[in-house]
């Protein structure tokens, strides 16, 4: 959307084709905050360390030329956001409120915990998906809502030339031209049985462009959010650590002091979220089966919980029955955000590589948010840097986008076999007369992404995975559709989205089994350590042959010095 | 087992609306309705038609008409809505049903832009942000959370006979919070486009609005601060 | 801003308002008549209470509230009930009629208040 209103701005023709109304994607359960250097908790807050936090945070996979852009560029990015309207809570001075959050320092790394995630109470993603929706309103940007993009329509050059996309109220299928294709297509978090993700991120903008030969960059790298629930997975926002809780086990201890010393709860999330598994795996977990720990946060008192965590005391009192103000919330890790994606350079356009190496870009596609590889996260996200990710980038794609279409962008069009092709997968699934239910099939897939794709990773107990995902590839291929209505056929929707969960999870099992260290949020048990000979480097999934490659991470930042890889403690 | 009440409709076979009865296993356990209606597509009907996304009630998709009463399915426990064995589950009244419990909310979203929900300030913005107190922030408190569920203005009367000319409670929180936001300008410009007799006035403060917010927000307190804005500009 | 011709007044608010003083006018009225008639009331004493002038003009002025605030309120039902959206393209037919039959009889009523009172 953030793309969208920088074109509907500059007064070319922008349309939004979402499968639900724009308010209901996924940004609006983004809780904690924005992460980004205005120098408002700290007035001598510098974006270098922010771009320090954030290469450390990444186990130095992050592409450094893209981050420097991000953590430069992003105050401004911030301030137009405020100046649209977003109620940003505040401080004494009136400006932007700033709470700490996890992997966040001074003087990179030297000076302790930084505040940089600008909030507005515990509902940022809210108020600023709300804010977008308002400004393209304000900017009569065309929406097509509760339409559904089923695939990419390439020419005869390979370039992007718009999608097919299916009316949701009515099933007419209709084929969208366009110049420039911007996926900002969210995450794929239902691959996994439990996640925060809603029901809708299903790696719609995944499947497609690894159906129609897009690369896909870093999929082994999922986050595991620390606090997830127990139960419901919902999000328990990084913030409330952020404000003075913290995490125990069953004996009551604050058990990340031993893991962390320095950041303590505060570490990076998948330092965090590894830790819990451990208590867990030890024998120190909660509940009867010891399978969670718990969130304190009672001693930060009502008053801060009512007026800076409002959120999280309805979620949980609503989700696991607990009032935070009582007594602490039961938490498990949960699969939370997608760090890989498609690939693409600082202005949004998809890359693939040459028999060489070399980057190639894919004319007529963008991608930004969380289906986008940039790489600013790498193997690790920081918390609030998603939102800042989707704004700073969002904003680039439609600024680079509003000067090609000014400097003139001549694609040819797709002939009618071209966008018959594109339309094959939608009319295969409308004839097929037979097959199995889309519900147990998804929960299968669920299941087998849960058990050998989760915290910990073993090299046999995945090439498990990956075998039975083998065998789950043709039943998902030919899955039946039990509703054959135009009208609001959400049973087809569901098909449809099946088999982008397929491809997203696929993609992560092969590439998870290929890349054989541990680095961030991927944790091998056969190959405990980093392996920075080999694998300094982005992993590249090729859905064609289904082939693995590399990719070389970015280190020449353009204003300040690289760098250099460390062991990355907190 | 739970015994469901559906209504179901679907403008290619059927000629008029219906209420179809399942019966669900809820292996006891406090579902939400929202899981409740997951288990019957899985498990009985995979034609049965709803919205839903985030499941966590901040996404707005799955407002129902719940045991006649309107809510989120997703953060309403059948602890809370049956009484007895029965869940009676029809879609959010008032709104034209394109398909069993879908709603067309052209309508709803119509009245939504007419208060124009945006910020509006022409004066150069400075380079960083335009500064807010504290308390100027916190008479946003109650008005920015709205998540445009609808479970307000479908339990208006005054919404359901006028949809096109009232703007309905949820509307009208939105145009409450602009007037109500320090860094906003356009106060004059927005009061004057509120003052007809429709608009505003056709709240008769029943309160229903209050009473199914599932975000717990209070719609007739914002309208009588809109009312109250709009005395003070007149006299 | 919407507008319709058959509106009492021209705002909202200034609706709104007339509601509330005719409202608050009407109840004065009530209670004056209620309290007079909670002593020993024959015709003499009634027929010299309406002699005096204040009581003329107060009469006069509850009519008047009387008539307003039925008008606005009738207004607002038949604008809720009798539409085209409740009732078809007939519905604006019959709300005219119905607007028309309340306007005729409220000024009809308006006319023999003052008759009697004056006369």
């Amino acid at each position: 959307m953030r793309a969208a209103l920088q074109l509907a701005q500059s007064g070319y023709k922008t349309a939004v084709i979402s499968k639900v109304f724009p308010t209901r994607s996924h940004t609006v359960s983004a809780q904690g905050g924005i992460t980004c250097a205005i120098a408002s908790a700290d007035p001598q807050d510098d974006w270098r360390w922010h771009m320090y936090d954030t290469v450390k945070g990444s186990d130095y996979i992050g592409d450094q030329d893209a981050i420097e852009y991000m953590c430069s560029v992003g105050p401004e990015a911030i301030f137009e956001l405020e100046h649209m309207g977003l109620p940003f809570s505040r401080t004494e001075e009136g400006r932007i409120y700033q709470r700490p959050f996890g992997g966040q320092s001074k003087s990179y790394g030297e000076g302790g915990q930084a505040a940089r995630t600008c909030a507005a109470a515990d509902r940022t993603g809210h108020a600023l998906l709300h804010t977008l929706y308002q400004n393209n309103v304000k900017n009569e940007t065309v929406f097509f809502n509760e339409w559904f993009a089923v695939d990419l329509v390439k020419n005869q050059d390979g370039a992007v030339v718009g999608v097919i996309a299916i009316c949701i109220e009515t099933g007419e299928t209709v084929y969208v031209r366009s110049k420039a294709t911007v996926f900002a297509t969210g995450g794929a978090g239902r691959i996994y049985a439990s996640t925060t993700n809603a029901h809708i991120n299903t790696g719609d903008g995944m499947g497609m462009a690894l159906r129609a030969g897009v690369p896909a960059q870093d999929m082994e790298m999922w986050q595991f959010h620390p606090t997830g629930i127990y139960g419901a997975g919902t999000l328990v926002t990084e913030g409330c650590r952020g404000e003075g809780g913290y995490l125990i086990n069953k004996d009551g201890e604050r058990f990340m002091e031993r893991y962390a010393p320095n950041a303590k709860d505060l570490a990076g999330r998948d330092v965090v979220a590894r830790s819990m598994v451990l208590e867990i795996l030890e024998g120190r977990g909660c509940g009867p089966n010891g399978d969670h720990v718990k969130l304190k946060l009672d001693h930060l008192g009502e008053e801060v919980l009512e007026s800076r965590l409002p959120g999280i005391c309805e979620l949980s009192r609503t989700f696991a029955h607990v009032d935070p103000v009582k007594e602490p919330i039961p938490v498990v890790p949960t699969c939370h955000y997608m760090m890989g994606g498609i690939p693409t350079n600082v202005h949004g356009q998809a890359l693939t590589v040459d028999d060489s190496g070399n980057d190639v870009i894919i004319p007529g596609l963008y991608a930004c948010g969380e289906v986008a590889c940039v790489s600013v996260h790498g193997a690790n996200r920081l918390g609030g840097n998603s939102l800042l990710d989707l704004v700073v980038f969002g904003r680039a794609s439609g600024l680079y986008i509003e000067k090609a279409l000014r400097e003139g962008i001549e694609l040819r069009d797709a002939s009618q076999t071209d966008i018959e092709e594109a339309g094959s997968r939608l009319n295969a699934l409308n004839q097929r007369e037979t097959g199995e239910q889309v519900a147990p099939l998804r929960h299968e897939l669920q299941e087998i992404m849960q058990n050998h794709f989760g915290v910990f990773r073993t090299g046999e107990f995945m090439r498990e995975g990956i075998a039975k995902l083998a065998e789950l590839r043709g039943r998902v291929e030919n899955v039946a559709l039990a509703d054959r209505s135009s009208a609001f056929n959400t049973s087809r929707i569901e098909c449809l989205e099946l088999q982008n969960l397929f491809e997203t999870a696929e993609a992560t099992a092969i590439v998870a089994e290929a890349r054989d260290e541990s680095r961030g949020a991927h944790a091998r048990e056969d190959f405990t350590e980093r392996d920075d000979e080999n694998w300094l480097c982005h992993s590249l999934y090729h859905s064609d042959g289904k082939q693995v490659s590399k990719r070389g991470v970015n280190f020449t930042p353009h204003t300040v010095e690289t760098f250099q890889p460390k062991a990355r403690s907190y | 087992m739970l015994q469901v009440s559906l209504y179901r409709y679907n403008p290619e076979t059927d000629d008029s609306p219906f209420m179809q009865d399942f019966s669900v296993d809820t292996r006891g356990r406090d579902l939400m309705v929202l899981d409740v209606l997951e288990l019957i597509k899985a498990e009985h009907d995979g034609s049965v038609t709803y919205r839903r996304s985030c499941r966590e009630g901040v996404c707005g998709s799955d407002g129902l008409n719940m045991n006649g009463k309107n809510g989120l399915a997703c953060i309403t426990p059948l602890s809370e809505t049956v009484k007895g064995e029965k869940l009676v589950i029809r879609p959010l009244p008032g709104l034209p049903v394109i398909r069993d419990l879908v709603v067309d909310m052209s309508l709803f979203y119509a009245q939504y832009e007419k208060v124009q929900p945006y910020l509006q300030n022409p004066t150069p913005a400075p380079a960083i942000e335009r500064l807010q107190t504290p308390e100027e922030r916190a008479r946003l408190d109650g008005l920015y959370e709205c998540i445009l569920c609808a479970c307000c203005s479908t339990s208006c009367p005054s919404f359901w006979w006028n949809p096109d000319r009232f703007v309905g409670p949820a509307g009208l929180l939105q145009a409450y919070r602009f007037l109500a936001d320090s860094r906003d300008t356009a106060t004059e410009d927005r009061l004057a486009k509120l003052d007809d007799p429709f608009s505003v006035f056709r709240c008769h403060g029943i309160q229903n609005c209050v009473n199914v917010c599932p975000k717990g927000l209070n719609p007739t307190k914002a309208i009588g601060h809109i009312r109250t804005m709009l005395l003070n500009r007149a006299t | 801003m919407v507008t319709s011709v058959t509106s009492f007044s021209r705002t909202g608010l200034s609706d709104w308002l007339i509601q509330r003083v005719t409202s608050l006018v009407l109840l004065a009225y009530f209670v004056l008549i209620a309290f007079q008639l909670t002593g020993s009331v024959d015709y003499t004493s009634w027929r010299a209470l309406f002699d005096q002038t204040w009581m003329k003009v107060f009469t006069l002025m509850a009519a008047l509230s009387l008539v307003a605030h039925a008008w606005i309120g009738l207004w607002s039902v038949f604008t809720d009930y009798l539409t085209e959206r409740m009732l078809g393209p007939v519905g604006n037919v019959i709300r005219l009629v119905c607007q028309l039959g309340a306007s005729l009889s409220l000024v009809g009523y308006m006319i023999w208040i003052i008759v009697i009172v004056w006369s």
